[in-house]
Protein backbone atom coordinates (compact mmCIF):
# COMPACT_ATOMS: atom_id res chain seq x y z
CA UNK A 1 0.00 0.00 0.00
CA UNK A 2 1.00 3.59 -0.39
CA UNK A 3 2.69 4.87 2.72
CA UNK A 4 1.64 8.25 4.02
CA UNK A 5 4.45 10.75 3.95
CA UNK A 6 4.88 13.46 6.53
CA UNK A 7 1.92 15.17 4.91
CA UNK A 8 3.05 18.61 5.85
CA UNK A 9 2.93 20.05 2.34
CA UNK A 10 -0.34 18.50 1.30
CA UNK A 11 -2.95 20.88 2.61
CA UNK A 12 -3.06 20.20 6.33
CA UNK A 13 -3.36 23.21 8.59
CA UNK A 14 0.25 22.97 9.73
CA UNK A 15 0.03 25.74 12.29
CA UNK A 16 -2.88 24.11 14.06
CA UNK A 17 -1.23 20.71 13.74
CA UNK A 18 1.90 22.00 15.49
CA UNK A 19 -0.25 23.38 18.32
CA UNK A 20 -2.11 20.11 18.69
CA UNK A 21 1.09 18.06 18.59
CA UNK A 22 2.50 20.19 21.38
CA UNK A 23 -0.72 19.76 23.30
CA UNK A 24 -0.67 15.94 23.18
CA UNK A 25 3.01 15.92 24.16
CA UNK A 26 2.31 17.91 27.30
CA UNK A 27 -1.23 16.61 27.93
CA UNK A 28 -1.67 13.12 26.47
CA UNK A 29 -5.20 13.02 27.86
CA UNK A 30 -6.21 15.53 25.20
CA UNK A 31 -5.59 13.02 22.44
CA UNK A 32 -9.09 11.46 22.17
CA UNK A 33 -10.87 14.77 21.65
CA UNK A 34 -8.27 16.15 19.22
CA UNK A 35 -8.17 12.85 17.35
CA UNK A 36 -11.96 12.80 16.90
CA UNK A 37 -12.07 16.39 15.67
CA UNK A 38 -8.99 16.19 13.41
CA UNK A 39 -10.87 16.24 10.10
CA UNK A 40 -12.66 19.43 11.11
CA UNK A 41 -9.64 21.14 12.61
CA UNK A 42 -6.68 19.97 10.49
CA UNK A 43 -8.11 19.21 7.08
CA UNK A 44 -10.36 16.87 5.16
CA UNK A 45 -10.28 15.49 1.64
CA UNK A 46 -7.96 13.78 -0.81
CA UNK A 47 -4.31 14.33 0.04
CA UNK A 48 -2.73 13.62 -3.31
CA UNK A 49 -3.36 14.08 -7.00
CA UNK A 50 -4.14 10.45 -7.68
CA UNK A 51 -6.87 9.53 -10.13
CA UNK A 52 -9.93 9.78 -7.87
CA UNK A 53 -12.06 7.74 -10.26
CA UNK A 54 -9.66 4.83 -9.84
CA UNK A 55 -9.80 4.94 -6.05
CA UNK A 56 -13.12 6.55 -5.11
CA UNK A 57 -13.03 5.45 -1.47
CA UNK A 58 -9.34 6.23 -0.98
CA UNK A 59 -8.58 2.62 -0.21
CA UNK A 60 -5.07 3.02 -1.59
CA UNK A 61 -4.31 6.62 -0.73
CA UNK A 62 -4.36 8.41 2.62
CA UNK A 63 -6.72 11.33 2.98
CA UNK A 64 -5.86 14.58 4.71
CA UNK A 65 -7.71 13.49 7.84
CA UNK A 66 -5.69 10.25 7.89
CA UNK A 67 -2.48 12.26 7.74
CA UNK A 68 -3.59 14.70 10.41
CA UNK A 69 -4.53 11.89 12.79
CA UNK A 70 -1.31 10.06 12.00
CA UNK A 71 0.75 13.12 12.89
CA UNK A 72 -1.10 13.42 16.20
CA UNK A 73 -0.37 9.77 17.01
CA UNK A 74 3.30 10.09 16.10
CA UNK A 75 3.64 13.15 18.34
CA UNK A 76 1.81 11.44 21.20
CA UNK A 77 3.60 8.07 21.07
CA UNK A 78 6.91 9.08 22.80
CA UNK A 79 4.99 10.30 25.85
CA UNK A 80 2.60 7.34 25.89
CA UNK A 81 4.91 5.03 27.79
CA UNK A 82 5.51 1.35 27.23
CA UNK A 83 3.92 -0.42 24.26
CA UNK A 84 1.40 -2.14 26.53
CA UNK A 85 0.16 1.20 27.84
CA UNK A 86 0.17 2.78 24.39
CA UNK A 87 -1.81 0.00 22.79
CA UNK A 88 -4.43 0.32 25.49
CA UNK A 89 -5.01 3.95 24.56
CA UNK A 90 -5.01 3.09 20.86
CA UNK A 91 -7.59 0.34 21.40
CA UNK A 92 -9.74 2.87 23.23
CA UNK A 93 -9.43 5.31 20.31
CA UNK A 94 -10.23 2.53 17.88
CA UNK A 95 -13.22 1.07 19.67
CA UNK A 96 -14.71 4.47 20.43
CA UNK A 97 -13.90 5.74 16.97
CA UNK A 98 -16.07 6.14 13.91
CA UNK A 99 -14.87 4.45 10.72
CA UNK A 100 -12.52 7.32 9.85
CA UNK A 101 -10.87 7.29 13.26
CA UNK A 102 -10.55 3.50 13.19
CA UNK A 103 -8.97 3.65 9.79
CA UNK A 104 -6.40 6.19 10.97
CA UNK A 105 -5.41 4.00 13.92
CA UNK A 106 -5.06 0.94 11.70
CA UNK A 107 -2.94 2.79 9.17
CA UNK A 108 -0.56 4.04 11.83
CA UNK A 109 -0.11 0.80 13.82
CA UNK A 110 3.18 -0.22 12.24
CA UNK A 111 4.87 3.06 13.12
CA UNK A 112 3.88 3.25 16.79
CA UNK A 113 6.39 0.85 18.35
CA UNK A 114 3.89 -1.93 19.00
CA UNK A 115 5.93 -4.90 17.81
CA UNK A 116 6.16 -6.29 21.33
CA UNK A 117 2.39 -6.32 21.89
CA UNK A 118 1.06 -7.94 18.72
CA UNK A 119 -1.84 -9.69 20.42
CA UNK A 120 -3.36 -6.43 21.62
CA UNK A 121 -2.68 -4.56 18.39
CA UNK A 122 -4.00 -7.42 16.28
CA UNK A 123 -7.30 -7.29 18.16
CA UNK A 124 -7.99 -4.09 16.26
CA UNK A 125 -6.87 -5.58 12.97
CA UNK A 126 -9.12 -8.59 13.51
CA UNK A 127 -12.07 -6.39 14.41
CA UNK A 128 -11.64 -4.45 11.18
CA UNK A 129 -11.31 -7.64 9.15
CA UNK A 130 -14.71 -8.74 10.45
CA UNK A 131 -16.26 -5.50 9.11
CA UNK A 132 -17.83 -5.12 5.70
CA UNK A 133 -16.82 -1.48 5.41
CA UNK A 134 -14.19 -1.69 2.66
CA UNK A 135 -12.27 1.29 4.05
CA UNK A 136 -11.67 -0.64 7.27
CA UNK A 137 -10.77 -3.88 5.50
CA UNK A 138 -8.27 -2.04 3.28
CA UNK A 139 -6.68 -0.30 6.27
CA UNK A 140 -6.45 -3.58 8.18
CA UNK A 141 -4.32 -5.32 5.54
CA UNK A 142 -1.46 -2.87 5.93
CA UNK A 143 2.08 -3.52 7.14
CA UNK A 144 1.17 -4.40 10.72
CA UNK A 145 -1.01 -7.27 9.51
CA UNK A 146 1.55 -8.47 7.00
CA UNK A 147 4.20 -8.56 9.72
CA UNK A 148 2.16 -10.06 12.54
CA UNK A 149 -1.04 -11.76 11.39
CA UNK A 150 -0.76 -15.58 11.44
CA UNK A 151 -0.85 -17.32 8.07
CA UNK A 152 -4.39 -18.65 8.22
CA UNK A 153 -5.94 -15.34 9.17
CA UNK A 154 -3.79 -13.44 6.73
CA UNK A 155 -4.88 -15.63 3.83
CA UNK A 156 -8.52 -15.10 4.78
CA UNK A 157 -7.89 -11.37 4.93
CA UNK A 158 -6.58 -11.43 1.36
CA UNK A 159 -9.54 -13.52 0.27
CA UNK A 160 -11.88 -11.07 1.94
CA UNK A 161 -10.33 -8.30 -0.16
CA UNK A 162 -11.11 -10.32 -3.29
CA UNK A 163 -14.68 -10.86 -2.09
CA UNK A 164 -15.40 -7.27 -1.15
CA UNK A 165 -13.58 -5.63 -4.04
CA UNK A 166 -10.71 -4.14 -2.05
CA UNK A 167 -7.86 -3.91 -4.58
CA UNK A 168 -4.98 -6.21 -3.77
CA UNK A 169 -2.74 -3.16 -4.15
CA UNK A 170 -3.97 -2.33 -0.65
CA UNK A 171 -2.49 -5.55 0.74
CA UNK A 172 0.97 -5.02 2.17
CA UNK A 173 3.54 -7.79 1.69
CA UNK A 174 1.46 -9.78 -0.78
CA UNK A 175 4.40 -11.00 -2.81
CA UNK A 176 6.35 -11.94 0.30
CA UNK A 177 3.54 -13.86 2.00
CA UNK A 178 1.75 -15.31 -1.02
CA UNK A 179 1.93 -19.10 -0.72
CA UNK A 180 0.44 -22.19 -2.34
CA UNK A 181 -2.48 -22.32 0.08
CA UNK A 182 -3.51 -18.75 -0.70
CA UNK A 183 -3.30 -19.49 -4.42
CA UNK A 184 -5.43 -22.60 -3.91
CA UNK A 185 -8.07 -20.60 -2.04
CA UNK A 186 -8.11 -17.88 -4.71
CA UNK A 187 -8.35 -20.50 -7.47
CA UNK A 188 -11.33 -22.05 -5.68
CA UNK A 189 -12.97 -18.64 -5.57
CA UNK A 190 -12.33 -18.19 -9.29
CA UNK A 191 -13.83 -21.62 -10.02
CA UNK A 192 -16.89 -20.81 -7.93
CA UNK A 193 -17.38 -17.51 -9.73
CA UNK A 194 -16.96 -19.11 -13.15
CA UNK A 195 -19.44 -21.84 -12.29
CA UNK A 196 -21.92 -19.13 -11.33
CA UNK A 197 -21.31 -17.23 -14.54
CA UNK A 198 -19.88 -14.31 -12.59
CA UNK A 199 -16.85 -12.27 -13.43
CA UNK A 200 -13.46 -13.30 -12.07
CA UNK A 201 -11.64 -10.11 -11.22
CA UNK A 202 -8.26 -9.24 -12.66
CA UNK A 203 -6.80 -9.27 -9.15
CA UNK A 204 -7.98 -12.83 -8.60
CA UNK A 205 -6.57 -13.95 -11.93
CA UNK A 206 -3.25 -12.31 -11.18
CA UNK A 207 -3.05 -13.88 -7.75
CA UNK A 208 -3.53 -17.39 -9.12
CA UNK A 209 -1.12 -16.70 -11.95
CA UNK A 210 -3.77 -17.10 -14.63
CA UNK A 211 -3.33 -13.65 -16.05
CA UNK A 212 -0.03 -12.22 -14.93
CA UNK A 213 -0.20 -9.27 -17.31
CA UNK A 214 -3.66 -8.02 -16.35
CA UNK A 215 -3.96 -4.57 -14.85
CA UNK A 216 -4.66 -4.48 -11.13
CA UNK A 217 -8.20 -3.85 -9.86
CA UNK A 218 -8.90 -0.43 -8.57
CA UNK A 219 -12.41 0.46 -7.51
CA UNK A 220 -14.38 -1.42 -4.90
CA UNK A 221 -17.68 -2.70 -6.23
CA UNK A 222 -19.30 -4.84 -3.57
CA UNK A 223 -19.68 -4.72 0.17
CA UNK A 224 -21.15 -8.12 0.90
CA UNK A 225 -18.72 -10.69 2.19
CA UNK B 1 -35.69 18.17 -7.19
CA UNK B 2 -32.86 17.78 -4.67
CA UNK B 3 -33.91 16.55 -1.28
CA UNK B 4 -32.30 16.53 2.17
CA UNK B 5 -34.43 14.38 4.47
CA UNK B 6 -33.66 15.90 7.89
CA UNK B 7 -35.23 13.05 9.88
CA UNK B 8 -35.24 9.45 8.71
CA UNK B 9 -34.29 6.20 10.46
CA UNK B 10 -32.35 4.43 7.75
CA UNK B 11 -31.17 1.58 9.98
CA UNK B 12 -34.80 0.44 9.80
CA UNK B 13 -34.95 0.62 5.99
CA UNK B 14 -33.78 -1.54 3.12
CA UNK B 15 -31.36 -0.99 0.29
CA UNK B 16 -34.39 -0.82 -2.03
CA UNK B 17 -35.37 2.30 -0.09
CA UNK B 18 -31.93 3.80 -0.59
CA UNK B 19 -32.20 3.24 -4.34
CA UNK B 20 -35.73 4.69 -4.49
CA UNK B 21 -34.65 7.69 -2.43
CA UNK B 22 -31.69 8.36 -4.71
CA UNK B 23 -33.95 8.11 -7.77
CA UNK B 24 -36.34 10.57 -6.09
CA UNK B 25 -33.57 13.14 -5.62
CA UNK B 26 -32.53 12.45 -2.03
CA UNK B 27 -28.83 13.27 -1.71
CA UNK B 28 -28.48 13.76 2.04
CA UNK B 29 -30.17 12.59 5.22
CA UNK B 30 -29.95 13.08 8.95
CA UNK B 31 -30.73 10.03 11.08
CA UNK B 32 -31.71 10.83 14.66
CA UNK B 33 -30.97 8.23 17.33
CA UNK B 34 -34.28 6.89 18.59
CA UNK B 35 -36.22 4.02 20.14
CA UNK B 36 -35.89 0.70 18.36
CA UNK B 37 -39.46 -0.50 18.87
CA UNK B 38 -38.12 -2.96 21.42
CA UNK B 39 -36.86 -1.49 24.68
CA UNK B 40 -33.11 -1.57 25.26
CA UNK B 41 -31.95 -3.06 28.52
CA UNK B 42 -28.48 -1.57 28.90
CA UNK B 43 -26.24 1.36 28.10
CA UNK B 44 -24.01 -0.84 25.96
CA UNK B 45 -26.94 -1.50 23.65
CA UNK B 46 -27.08 2.25 22.96
CA UNK B 47 -23.37 2.42 22.28
CA UNK B 48 -23.51 -0.32 19.66
CA UNK B 49 -26.41 1.53 18.06
CA UNK B 50 -24.53 4.85 18.04
CA UNK B 51 -21.47 3.11 16.56
CA UNK B 52 -23.71 1.69 13.85
CA UNK B 53 -25.20 5.10 13.04
CA UNK B 54 -21.75 6.65 12.70
CA UNK B 55 -20.11 3.64 11.07
CA UNK B 56 -21.91 1.06 9.02
CA UNK B 57 -25.00 3.14 8.21
CA UNK B 58 -22.93 6.05 6.96
CA UNK B 59 -20.97 3.67 4.75
CA UNK B 60 -24.14 1.94 3.57
CA UNK B 61 -25.71 5.27 2.56
CA UNK B 62 -22.58 6.26 0.67
CA UNK B 63 -22.90 3.13 -1.48
CA UNK B 64 -26.17 4.58 -2.76
CA UNK B 65 -24.95 8.11 -3.33
CA UNK B 66 -26.49 9.61 -0.19
CA UNK B 67 -24.62 11.62 2.46
CA UNK B 68 -25.55 10.40 5.94
CA UNK B 69 -25.42 12.37 9.19
CA UNK B 70 -26.72 11.53 12.64
CA UNK B 71 -28.05 13.13 15.77
CA UNK B 72 -27.01 11.36 18.95
CA UNK B 73 -28.99 11.32 22.17
CA UNK B 74 -31.20 9.48 24.63
CA UNK B 75 -34.76 9.33 23.30
CA UNK B 76 -37.60 10.45 25.62
CA UNK B 77 -39.24 7.05 25.94
CA UNK B 78 -36.13 5.32 27.25
CA UNK B 79 -35.18 8.27 29.44
CA UNK B 80 -37.75 6.73 31.79
CA UNK B 81 -35.81 3.48 32.14
CA UNK B 82 -33.21 3.52 34.93
CA UNK B 83 -31.23 0.88 33.06
CA UNK B 84 -30.69 3.32 30.18
CA UNK B 85 -30.21 6.71 31.81
CA UNK B 86 -26.47 6.10 32.22
CA UNK B 87 -26.02 6.67 28.51
CA UNK B 88 -26.12 10.42 29.24
CA UNK B 89 -22.61 10.08 30.67
CA UNK B 90 -21.43 8.43 27.46
CA UNK B 91 -22.79 11.08 25.12
CA UNK B 92 -19.92 13.62 25.21
CA UNK B 93 -17.54 11.31 23.42
CA UNK B 94 -20.04 10.76 20.62
CA UNK B 95 -20.94 14.41 20.36
CA UNK B 96 -17.33 15.15 19.40
CA UNK B 97 -17.57 13.06 16.23
CA UNK B 98 -17.63 14.27 12.65
CA UNK B 99 -20.89 12.70 11.53
CA UNK B 100 -22.89 14.12 14.45
CA UNK B 101 -24.80 17.27 13.49
CA UNK B 102 -27.08 17.65 16.52
CA UNK B 103 -28.06 16.28 19.91
CA UNK B 104 -31.28 14.26 19.77
CA UNK B 105 -33.95 13.08 19.50
CA UNK B 106 -34.66 14.45 22.94
CA UNK B 107 -37.79 15.99 24.42
CA UNK B 108 -41.03 14.57 25.82
CA UNK B 109 -42.99 11.38 25.34
CA UNK B 110 -45.17 11.10 28.46
CA UNK B 111 -44.06 14.35 30.14
CA UNK B 112 -42.43 12.68 33.13
CA UNK B 113 -39.83 14.23 35.48
CA UNK B 114 -37.33 11.65 34.18
CA UNK B 115 -37.89 12.82 30.62
CA UNK B 116 -37.48 16.42 31.67
CA UNK B 117 -34.21 15.63 33.44
CA UNK B 118 -32.75 13.94 30.35
CA UNK B 119 -34.08 16.70 28.08
CA UNK B 120 -32.55 19.51 30.14
CA UNK B 121 -29.22 17.68 30.41
CA UNK B 122 -29.07 17.09 26.68
CA UNK B 123 -29.78 20.74 25.91
CA UNK B 124 -26.82 21.54 28.17
CA UNK B 125 -24.69 19.08 26.23
CA UNK B 126 -25.73 20.73 22.98
CA UNK B 127 -24.47 24.02 24.31
CA UNK B 128 -21.22 22.52 25.55
CA UNK B 129 -20.54 20.90 22.18
CA UNK B 130 -21.79 23.82 20.07
CA UNK B 131 -24.37 21.61 18.43
CA UNK B 132 -27.99 22.22 17.52
CA UNK B 133 -30.68 20.19 19.29
CA UNK B 134 -33.32 18.04 17.64
CA UNK B 135 -36.46 17.90 19.78
CA UNK B 136 -39.28 15.38 19.53
CA UNK B 137 -42.78 16.42 20.61
CA UNK B 138 -45.19 13.96 22.20
CA UNK B 139 -47.92 12.26 20.22
CA UNK B 140 -50.29 12.43 23.20
CA UNK B 141 -51.22 15.80 24.67
CA UNK B 142 -49.10 17.43 21.98
CA UNK B 143 -50.09 21.06 22.56
CA UNK B 144 -49.25 21.04 26.25
CA UNK B 145 -46.09 19.07 25.56
CA UNK B 146 -44.95 21.50 22.90
CA UNK B 147 -45.63 24.47 25.15
CA UNK B 148 -43.58 22.94 27.98
CA UNK B 149 -40.86 22.02 25.46
CA UNK B 150 -40.53 25.65 24.42
CA UNK B 151 -40.36 26.83 28.04
CA UNK B 152 -37.48 24.45 28.68
CA UNK B 153 -35.67 25.55 25.52
CA UNK B 154 -36.09 29.18 26.58
CA UNK B 155 -34.59 28.40 29.99
CA UNK B 156 -31.68 26.43 28.52
CA UNK B 157 -29.73 29.40 27.29
CA UNK B 158 -29.50 27.93 23.81
CA UNK B 159 -30.18 30.19 20.85
CA UNK B 160 -33.73 29.30 19.82
CA UNK B 161 -32.48 29.09 16.22
CA UNK B 162 -30.24 26.18 17.28
CA UNK B 163 -33.30 24.09 18.10
CA UNK B 164 -35.68 22.24 15.80
CA UNK B 165 -38.99 21.09 17.24
CA UNK B 166 -40.35 18.16 15.29
CA UNK B 167 -43.60 16.29 14.58
CA UNK B 168 -45.63 19.50 14.54
CA UNK B 169 -49.14 20.05 13.25
CA UNK B 170 -51.66 22.83 12.64
CA UNK B 171 -52.11 23.37 16.37
CA UNK B 172 -48.45 23.56 17.39
CA UNK B 173 -46.61 25.26 14.53
CA UNK B 174 -47.28 28.87 15.47
CA UNK B 175 -45.93 28.74 18.99
CA UNK B 176 -42.73 27.13 17.72
CA UNK B 177 -42.12 29.67 14.96
CA UNK B 178 -42.99 32.52 17.32
CA UNK B 179 -40.32 31.26 19.73
CA UNK B 180 -37.61 31.56 17.08
CA UNK B 181 -36.98 27.84 16.78
CA UNK B 182 -37.26 25.73 13.65
CA UNK B 183 -40.52 23.97 12.89
CA UNK B 184 -40.35 20.44 11.46
CA UNK B 185 -43.10 18.25 10.10
CA UNK B 186 -43.08 14.49 9.68
CA UNK B 187 -45.13 13.54 6.64
CA UNK B 188 -46.69 10.13 7.16
CA UNK B 189 -48.90 8.05 4.92
CA UNK B 190 -51.93 8.27 7.22
CA UNK B 191 -51.22 9.89 10.53
CA UNK B 192 -49.04 12.77 11.72
CA UNK B 193 -49.18 15.04 8.66
CA UNK B 194 -50.05 14.67 4.98
CA UNK B 195 -48.52 16.46 1.94
CA UNK B 196 -51.72 18.43 1.29
CA UNK B 197 -52.06 19.58 4.89
CA UNK B 198 -48.37 20.52 4.80
CA UNK B 199 -48.93 22.70 1.74
CA UNK B 200 -51.78 24.48 3.49
CA UNK B 201 -49.54 25.16 6.49
CA UNK B 202 -46.75 26.47 4.24
CA UNK B 203 -49.21 28.79 2.50
CA UNK B 204 -50.13 30.19 5.88
CA UNK B 205 -46.80 30.41 7.75
CA UNK B 206 -44.31 30.78 4.88
CA UNK B 207 -41.06 28.95 4.23
CA UNK B 208 -38.71 30.42 6.81
CA UNK B 209 -37.38 28.00 9.47
CA UNK B 210 -39.60 25.18 8.21
CA UNK B 211 -38.39 21.64 7.47
CA UNK B 212 -40.20 18.63 6.07
CA UNK B 213 -39.16 15.06 6.77
CA UNK B 214 -40.41 11.52 6.23
CA UNK B 215 -39.42 10.26 9.71
CA UNK B 216 -39.56 6.87 8.02
CA UNK B 217 -38.73 4.04 10.39
CA UNK B 218 -39.85 0.48 11.16
CA UNK B 219 -43.51 1.53 11.39
CA UNK B 220 -46.00 2.27 8.64
CA UNK B 221 -44.10 5.04 6.88
CA UNK B 222 -42.72 6.03 3.49
CA UNK B 223 -39.21 7.38 2.77
CA UNK B 224 -40.50 9.32 -0.24
CA UNK B 225 -43.03 11.59 1.48
CA UNK B 226 -40.54 14.46 1.12
CA UNK B 227 -40.82 14.02 -2.65
CA UNK B 228 -44.62 13.86 -2.46
CA UNK B 229 -44.66 17.08 -0.46
CA UNK B 230 -42.44 18.78 -3.04
CA UNK B 231 -44.82 17.71 -5.80
CA UNK B 232 -47.82 18.91 -3.80
CA UNK B 233 -46.12 22.27 -3.34
CA UNK B 234 -45.56 22.61 -7.09
CA UNK B 235 -49.15 21.61 -7.81
CA UNK B 236 -50.33 24.30 -5.41
CA UNK B 237 -48.34 27.00 -7.18
CA UNK B 238 -45.11 27.13 -5.20
CA UNK B 239 -42.01 27.58 -7.38
CA UNK B 240 -39.15 25.14 -7.84
CA UNK B 241 -37.02 27.52 -5.80
CA UNK B 242 -39.58 27.41 -2.97
CA UNK B 243 -39.43 23.62 -3.01
CA UNK B 244 -35.62 23.69 -3.02
CA UNK B 245 -35.66 26.00 -0.05
CA UNK B 246 -37.90 23.74 2.04
CA UNK B 247 -36.47 20.39 0.95
CA UNK B 248 -32.78 21.31 0.68
CA UNK B 249 -31.60 24.76 1.72
CA UNK B 250 -33.48 24.90 5.03
CA UNK B 251 -32.10 21.61 6.40
CA UNK B 252 -28.64 22.55 5.12
CA UNK B 253 -28.91 25.87 6.97
CA UNK B 254 -30.13 24.28 10.20
CA UNK B 255 -27.77 21.32 10.43
CA UNK B 256 -24.99 23.44 8.93
CA UNK B 257 -25.03 25.31 12.24
CA UNK B 258 -23.08 22.34 13.60
CA UNK B 259 -20.18 23.13 11.24
CA UNK B 260 -20.04 19.41 10.53
CA UNK B 261 -22.26 18.93 7.52
CA UNK B 262 -20.44 17.22 4.65
CA UNK B 263 -22.43 17.35 1.45
CA UNK B 264 -21.87 16.03 -2.05
CA UNK B 265 -19.84 18.15 -4.39
CA UNK B 266 -22.35 20.00 -6.57
CA UNK B 267 -20.12 19.53 -9.57
CA UNK B 268 -19.45 15.84 -9.02
CA UNK B 269 -20.90 13.39 -11.43
CA UNK B 270 -23.79 11.28 -10.22
CA UNK B 271 -22.98 7.86 -8.84
CA UNK B 272 -22.48 5.30 -11.55
CA UNK B 273 -24.92 2.46 -11.96
CA UNK B 274 -23.01 0.42 -9.41
CA UNK B 275 -22.98 3.37 -7.00
CA UNK B 276 -19.23 2.95 -6.60
CA UNK B 277 -18.12 6.09 -8.38
CA UNK B 278 -19.62 8.63 -6.05
CA UNK B 279 -17.59 11.46 -4.67
CA UNK B 280 -19.53 12.02 -1.47
CA UNK B 281 -16.65 11.07 0.72
CA UNK B 282 -14.73 14.03 -0.57
CA UNK B 283 -17.31 16.68 0.15
CA UNK B 284 -16.28 19.79 1.96
CA UNK B 285 -17.54 20.79 5.36
CA UNK B 286 -20.02 23.65 5.47
CA UNK B 287 -19.32 26.06 8.28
Amino acid sequence: MTQPNAGLDTGLDTQRLAQQQERVRTDPGALPVLFAAAARTLGRGPASDHDAAGDPDDLLHPRLEDLGRRELLLAWRPVAGAPAAAVEVLADLYHHGDADERRAVLRALRDLDLDSVPAAALDMVRDALRANDTRLVAAAVGPYASEHLPDGEWRHAVLKCLFTGVPLAAVDGLERRRDDELVRMAAALAAEREAAGREVTADTRRLIGADAGAPADTAATDTKD
Amino acid sequence: MRIFDPHIHMTSRTTDDYRAMYDAGVRAVTEPAFWLGQPRTSVDSFLDYFDGLLGWERFRASRFGIAHHATIGLNPKEANDPRCIGVLEKLPRYLAKDGVVAVGETGFDSMTPEEEFAFVRQLELAGEHELPAMVHTPHRDKEAGTRRTLEIVAQSGLDAADVVVDHLNERTVDMVLDSGSWAAFSIYPDTKMSPDRMVTILQRVGLERVMVNSAADWGHSDPLTTLYTGRAMLAAGFTEDDVDRVLWRNPVEFYGRSGRLVLPDENASAPAADFAGNSLARGEAID
